[in-house]
């Protein structure tokens, strides 16, 4: 007995060591997760390449312009609906919507245009290609802007008439009404369709030629619109300065435990990875299917409309060569991997952007997290998710994490409000 | 009881306690991974993975090697390799058919694209557009390659980081 005293003594003061030793331990970053989150870090985001699809996306006079038309609530059926209507600049570009509302309601949630110039593919499904193209699907959505093509040409000649030759040159005249009615495109409104089949080629053309030139002006706009540094920038910044002072400054411990999760155990960055926290890519995360709405086959259907779209990166449109088209050329058009498949949200002010997920399904962060803690079987396809057997506490710790990665819109003030 | 009983039963509770406390305190060390599959987050990049860049074909037909054109792998991005085909005694072969394909093993997914080889740029050089990485970590590219009525394949294994 006496012997084993000492012995248990000492095997306690050992393990007693090796458990301080193990927690100031964990306190550091390891070379490899330092260049994970240098990967994260903001000033990991490469300078803006130029879009070979939009000879205007960094034309000063073209972003003025793109400026007025996001706000012009005339560009629609009713007059009271504009970009600016989903897209609130003071919600991060969203509408604190679980589904977006225009002149009715659409089936999705409206996404943030914050950063999306760096995105190969617009909207949850990807059915665009560009950021001009994106821009002029509202337009002419039922839901949406409710208008036609013909009716916002009409709009340019009244109002714009100035700004927009001074970009585009010469606008062609539209003031005959029996080759230019007030209201056509090729949109659900049967009458609105029948009055655009009944133009001639070159006249649809002229119109498009307009309206394409109008998504332009916005994407020019929109291209303008970058997130800001959040404090877990701050936080890597220091963290590379190995400045230990600024990084307590930074972050509250409960942060720091956050991101060790999102990178590591909760693996977050599969998906949300790089400086923007998106991979542009899409999956499956067995999002269940909105109340009220039909199942949505996500990727799957979008592969197809984007590769059929009259406004894509091959199409006559798009000032971009063929050889400039590799996303579109290479796209993965069929395959299981893309039902249901969704793109990752950037999760930069994801904090200030609820509701979550394509339709809004999710109220808050917590929510989010208890699906992808345990993740239901998806709606249709294959959910790429496992279980992750996080505690209450390491979920807690995430969304304390996420809250870090607001950091608002870094644009000049005057981009964000009305002209 | 007899002493030498109440003895041989301490022994074993005590012994029994240590090994407890041991494992807990061990940890931080041994990863909850070895404990439940489920608590392991992302796997590693499997050990003593070949990742060069240049090898011999699984027939041995043809050495192969590959450089992405941009310098570095980028993450995210759509970019272009150029694949260089050699025999196994080092002439260059022109006029192969080859096929891209790949994934991640640990994930059970392929490429996110679909990239091809669009030009024969001469002196066993390939163009391979499409190419893109969305996701951190061990990946596969596996090629094959038809050359003179022989076919091989050829995986590189390689590691974004």
């Amino acid at each position: 007995m006496k012997r084993i005293l000492p012995l248990i003594g000492g095997i306690l003061l050992i393990a007693a060591a090796i458990g301080v030793w193990s927690v100031t331990r964990s306190a550091a970053w390891s070379e490899e997760e330092k260049s994970t989150l240098s990967g994260l870090w903001i000033g990991s985001l490469p300078a803006l390449q130029p879009d070979p699809s939009n000879a205007y996306a960094d034309d000063t006079q073209a972003a003025e312009f793109g400026h007025e038309l996001f706000f012009d609530t005339r560009f629609s059926s009713t007059g009271e609906v504009s970009c600016a209507t989903c897209h609130l600049p003071e919600l991060m570009f969203t509408d604190g919507e679980s589904l977006a509302q225009g002149v009715g309601t659409t089936d999705r949630k409206t996404m943030t245009i914050i950063g999306t110039a760096y995105s190969p593919w617009q909207f949850w499904d990807g059915r665009k290609d560009s950021q001009w193209a994106q821009a002029l699907a509202p337009l002419e959505s039922a839901v949406e802007h409710g208008g036609t093509r013909a009716q916002y040409v009409h709009l340019i000649s009244e109002f714009y008439r100035e700004e927009y030759e001074a970009i585009f040159g010469p606008l062609p005249d539209f003031s005959d009404p029996e080759r230019f009615p007030i209201s056509a495109g090729p949109v659900d409104d049967p009458a609105a369709r029948a009055a655009w089949e009944a133009m001639t080629q070159a006249d649809r053309d002229a119109v498009t030629q307009v309206f394409v030139n109008m998504g332009k002006a916005i994407a020019a706009y929109e291209r303008l619109i970058m997130p800001g540094p959040a404090r877990f920038d701050l936080y890597v910044d220091a963290l590379l300065k190995d400045d230990k002072p600024a990084m307590k400054t930074a972050l509250t411990e409960d942060e720091v435990a956050g991101l060790r999760l999102f990178i590591g155990k909760a693996n977050c960055i599969q998906c949300h990875n790089g400086p923007l926290f998106t991979n542009n890519d899409f999956h499956n995360t067995g999002v269940p299917t909105a109340q009220n709405l039909p199942l949505d086959d996500g990727r799957a259907s979008g592969v197809i409309l984007v590769l059929a779209d009259e406004f894509n990166c091959l199409s006559p449109w798009s000032d971009a060569g063929d050889s400039d088209c590799a996303e579109l050329r290479f796209v993965t058009s069929a395959g299981e991997q893309l039902a249901a498949a969704f793109k990752p949200p950037t999760l930069r002010n994801v904090a200030e952007t609820a509701p979550y997920m394509h339709a809004g399904q999710f109220a808050t962060l917590e929510d989010v997290l208890a699906h992808y803690n345990h993740p239901p079987v998806s709606p249709i396809g294959h959910n790429e998710l496992d279980p992750l057997g996080l505690t209450p506490r390491e979920m807690a710790q995430i969304v304390a994490f996420l809250g870090a990665l607001s950091g608002g819109v870094d644009a000049p003030p005057e981009l964000l409000q009305a002209p | 009881m007899e002493k030498q009983q109440l003895k041989v039963i301490l022994t074993a509770v005590i012994t029994t306690i240590i090994v407890i406390v041991g494992l807990i305190v061990l940890m931080p060390f041994i990863g909850p991974r070895f404990l439940h599959p489920m608590m392991m987050g992302d796997q590693p990049a499997p050990s003593g993975l070949d990742t060069s860049t240049e090898r011999t074909s699984d027939a041995g037909m043809f050495m192969v090697s590959w450089s992405s054109d941009s310098g570095e792998l980028p993450l995210n991005q759509i970019h272009t390799w150029t694949l260089h085909v050699e025999t196994a005694d080092g002439q260059p072969v022109e006029g192969a058919t080859i096929l891209v394909d790949g994934g991640m093993p640990q994930h059970g997914h392929g490429l996110p694209t679909n990239p091809q080889v669009t030009a024969d740029l001469g002196n066993g050089d390939y163009r391979v557009e499409g190419m893109r990485f969305q996701m951190l970590g061990f990946w596969e590219v596996r090629f094959t390659i038809t050359a003179n009525g022989q076919s091989d394949s050829i995986t590189f294994d390689l590691v974004l980081e």
